[in-house]
């Protein structure tokens, strides 16, 4: 089914034929990661993997922003529902599990969630009524400027953020750094560069020497970025390749990154089952202390402390998948005691997260399928 | 997800534009986009917020792909998501 849908199969198939000549010549395996959730389910829903030489390794990173919201904002966002304010997210936050409950748990027990698909809407159920709304703020970049917008277009006051928000580029840097990475390259996702520009990576490739390559969504747009990627990996010449120019400019969008630095500051703080990235977390700055939930609500999150974790979460390796250690297959729960239906970890909720893609598109595409 | 959905530009009022996607006209906000927007213009829109100005030149190219998505039926994660940013009120 998958190949139907090329736009122009034999210009797939001649640059996987380039990027096995390219991948022998260096005459190793290759590792490389993208950052995102689009990308990933491109590759699965087009058997892409099927294409690739099997010496390359194509490993979806933490690319997935539900995903990455780690267990306590979720306890944060739980333990504010719990005092009567109204949680406006979006829906993908619901069935994340924070360490005791989830948002549908809460919801489960009373308490008041509004599945929102924009910053914007949750400023105008506050608009509507006289209670608390709390917009429990996820995504990278791209949807934390949407977030920036509607803070500084004067909310009204019974309008809170509690921002989970993330920064990519500093996770890129813990991953090159762990000592059992062994990620060559990275394909950067179109969209998000939209907003930061290609530029934002040179300070990474300079430091690491890792190509980075930003790519589109289509399958052969894919396919030319890690033919590039794999060239520059192979030439060991390390730069910044901006293979998406009709979304992305050098430096990005000025006017959003204005926005977006005017409210927030990046912060450290730890990524689901990663790591502490230094920088990777988005916090509002002082100046919007007034609309920071974190500043309004007293959170304890030693309260949760009492109850015991959901008894499988110990076993959910999330973590290693997105830092591309491990793959889904590896996971005992996968495709068994954990499904979309009734997720035991983040990874297997979100639509961007590798286990449900691979659930839905049924794994690995057959590796010896093209052979 | 960071696909975002491409839209023609019915009407601008101040910061605010009607967006026409597919037949399905929704508010997209203006606030962040860096390039002035008029009707007529196609924008790339995330969750709400037009994030780009579509090239001219790119429009064709970039409204195939989506089409594309959009035919395809039952739970494809793309299409999916591609649907239902379209279908969420706003
Ligand atoms: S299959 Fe479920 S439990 Fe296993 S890693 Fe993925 S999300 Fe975690």
């Amino acid at each position: 089914m998958s190949e139907l849908q090329f736009r122009d199969p034999k210009l797939a198939r001649s640059m996987a034929a380039t990027l096995d000549r390219l991948v022998r010549e260096t005459g190793r395996k290759i590792a490389v990661m993208h950052v995102c959730g689009s990308h990933e389910q491109a590759i699965a829903k087009y058997g892409l993997r099927s294409l690739f030489p099997k010496s390359l390794e194509v490993i979806m990173g933490p690319g997935c922003p539900v995903c990455v919201t780690d267990v306590p904002e979720v306890d944060e966002s739980v333990l504010i529902a719990a005092q009567g304010a109204r949680i406006a997210t979006f829906g993908d936050m619901l069935k994340v599990p924070g360490s005791v409950k989830s948002l549908a748990d809460a919801q489960a027990s009373g308490a008041k969630i509004d599945i929102v698909y924009s910053p914007q809407q949750a400023v105008e159920i506050a608009r509507s009524t006289k209670e608390e709304v709390v917009l429990f703020a996820t995504g990278f970049e791209t949807t934390a400027v949407a977030t920036a917008a509607v803070i500084l277009d004067n909310p009204p006051p019974n309008f809170s953020v509690l921002s989970v928000h993330k920064y990519i580029p500093p996770v890129m840097e813990i991953i090159a750094e762990m000592p059992e990475s062994r990620i060559e390259g990275f394909l950067a996702a179109g969209h998000a560069a939209t907003i930061t520009g290609s530029a934002v990576f040179e300070p990474f490739v300079e430091r690491h020497k890792i190509p980075v390559v930003i790519a589109g969504f289509e399958p052969n747009d894919i396919m030319a970025g890690l033919v590039e990627l794999v060239e520059l990996i192979r030439a060991k010449t390390p730069h910044v390749v901006n293979m998406f120019p009709r979304c992305v400019t050098l430096e990005g969008n000025l006017a959003a990154q204005k926005q977006l630095w005017r409210v927030f500051r990046p912060m450290g703080g730890r990524w689901r089952g990663i790591a502490h990235v230094p920088n990777g977390n988005l916090r509002l700055r002082d100046e919007f202390a007034h609309l920071d939930a974190r500043k309004r609500f007293p959170i304890d999150l030693t309260s949760l402390w009492d109850y015991a974790p959901p008894a499988l979460a110990g076993q959910c390796i999330c973590g290693d998948i997105m830092a591309g250690i491990r793959n889904p297959n590896d996971c005992r729960l996968f495709n068994r005691e954990c499904v979309p239906e009734n997720p035991v970890g983040a990874c297997m909720v979100s639509n961007e997260g590798t286990c449900k893609i691979w659930h839905l598109y049924g794994g690995v595409p057959d590796l010896e399928a093209s052979a | 997800m960071c696909l975002g959905v491409p839209g023609k530009v019915i009407e601008v009022r101040d910061s605010v534009a009607v967006v026409d996607f597919w037949g399905v006209r929704k508010e997209v906000r203006l606030d962040i986009v860096d390039e002035n927007v008029v009707p007529g213009d196609y924008i790339l829109n995330h969750v709400g917020f037009a994030i780009r100005r579509i090239p001219p030149e790119s429009i064709a190219e970039t409204l195939a792909l989506y089409e594309m998505l959009l035919a395809q039926e039952g739970d494809d994660l793309m299409s999916l998501d591609v649907r239902s940013e379209i279908e969420a009120s706003s």
